[in-house]
């Protein structure tokens, strides 16, 4: 009887969903994407990345409005695959990081709209200007790994206008805005 | 005629001489220039893809122009330049070398960081080494930047002091990189 209980009980908190914890994002392993793309010309999109970040979230399935997330980015790691033209990203036409080496971003609140997806509000700081943006995210997945860890997986966008964070570059009005997406896994700590 | 003697330029020199002018001067001014186009600029992809041809051909010309001075070592001095005008010019002119070298490796290091060649007006390519460093295309930017700066400050100086010799002292310095006798 004593044992059932015991085995009944194991049972039921294996079952019960995640309870809130914290996560720190997998850098280490690169399960982890802070993407860019904007039009060139208003004819095709270019890529980009910026591939030195940290940061941390927790998060709870029963309670998504307490989740919270923290990101730095090292803008001086932004990468579209061609030397000149990330040198050109680097200088004050653009991310200007010898004064701005880091963008954050820090979430302020959750609002959720249906099963996986959420609003992500929380204040960027960019090129040493700070605003406020949404991300669309959504819950990519969840669950223990093969290595005896746990993950929960997020992705999401938002959509920013270069002029909003003081980038006086001028690449056209095809490329005003640029598009962010975020694609992180984060390991239960 | 094509070689120099103890007092006198040869062709080739002269010639070597003059272009490394004209091409130092013109890949400074573009160089200012094109660094603040606009991205619809109708020169904001050729003035570069001019700016890095002409700097690799000035390389080669560079190569040349040394292999040449050591083939044909360059007359000796006007007589009556003084000591200390012969000292000043040969560092200043060490200088001018040391500089378009400096100058020939930076650029080549700002656009071959990812391992991309370097077209010379579609003729050929020079190829690319990669990364050699960290941070290199911005390291390399900044001794780009500054050399130039120095190297024009220095070339203004080279000049000047041939200018001096011309109308000051009315002596032969500047006539002899015409090819005239001294």
């Amino acid at each position: 009887m004593k044992k059932l209980f015991l085995a009944a009980s194991l049972a039921a908190l294996m079952t019960l969903p995640a309870q809130a914890a914290d996560y720190v994002i997998d850098t280490q392993g690169a399960h982890a994407f802070v993407q860019f793309k904007i039009s060139h010309l208003g004819y095709s999109w270019l890529y980009g990345r910026f591939n030195t970040f940290s940061g941390d979230f927790s998060y709870d399935a029963a309670k998504l409005a307490e989740s919270k997330i923290q990101l730095t980015i090292d803008t001086s790691s932004v990468d579209s695959n061609h030397a000149e033209r990330d040198k050109h990203l680097r200088s004050a036409d653009f991310l200007n990081v010898g004064k701005h080496p880091k963008a954050t971003f820090v979430s302020t609140k959750v609002v959720e709209k249906d099963n996986n997806n959420f609003d992500l509000y929380g204040n960027l700081t960019l090129n040493g200007v700070t605003k406020e943006v949404v991300i669309a995210a959504e819950k990519t997945g969840e669950g223990k790994d093969p290595w005896g860890g746990y993950r929960a997986g997020f992705s999401g966008t938002t959509t920013l206008t270069l002029k909003d964070f003081a980038i006086s570059m001028d690449l056209g009005p095809a490329s005003a805005t640029v598009q962010m997406e975020l694609s992180v896994e984060g390991i239960r700590k | 005629m094509w070689k120099n003697d103890v007092s006198r330029y040869g062709l080739i020199s002269i010639v070597l001489h003059w272009i490394t002018a004209l091409a130092v001067l013109g890949l400074f001014a573009v160089g200012f220039w094109m660094v603040d186009l606009t991205y619809y600029s109708q020169w904001y992809r050729t003035a570069p893809y001019w700016h890095k041809s002409i700097g690799i051909l000035l390389a080669i010309t560079i190569c040349l122009r040394l292999a040449w001075r050591y083939f044909s070592p360059p007359p000796n001095a006007v007589t009556t330049h003084k000591r200390w005008e012969k000292q000043i010019s040969s560092v200043v002119q060490g200088l001018l070398y040391i500089g378009m070298v400096t100058l020939f490796i930076s650029g080549y290091l700002i656009s071959t960081e990812d391992g991309r060649p370097i077209s010379v007006f579609g003729w050929f390519d020079v190829p690319a080494a990669g990364t050699l460093f960290d941070n290199q295309a911005d390291t390399a930017g900044l001794v780009h930047e500054y050399v130039a700066y120095s190297l024009i400050a220095l070339t203004l100086l080279h000049g000047a002091a041939a200018l001096k010799h011309h109308f000051v002292d009315k002596d032969n310095t500047l006539r002899r990189m015409f090819g005239r006798k001294p």
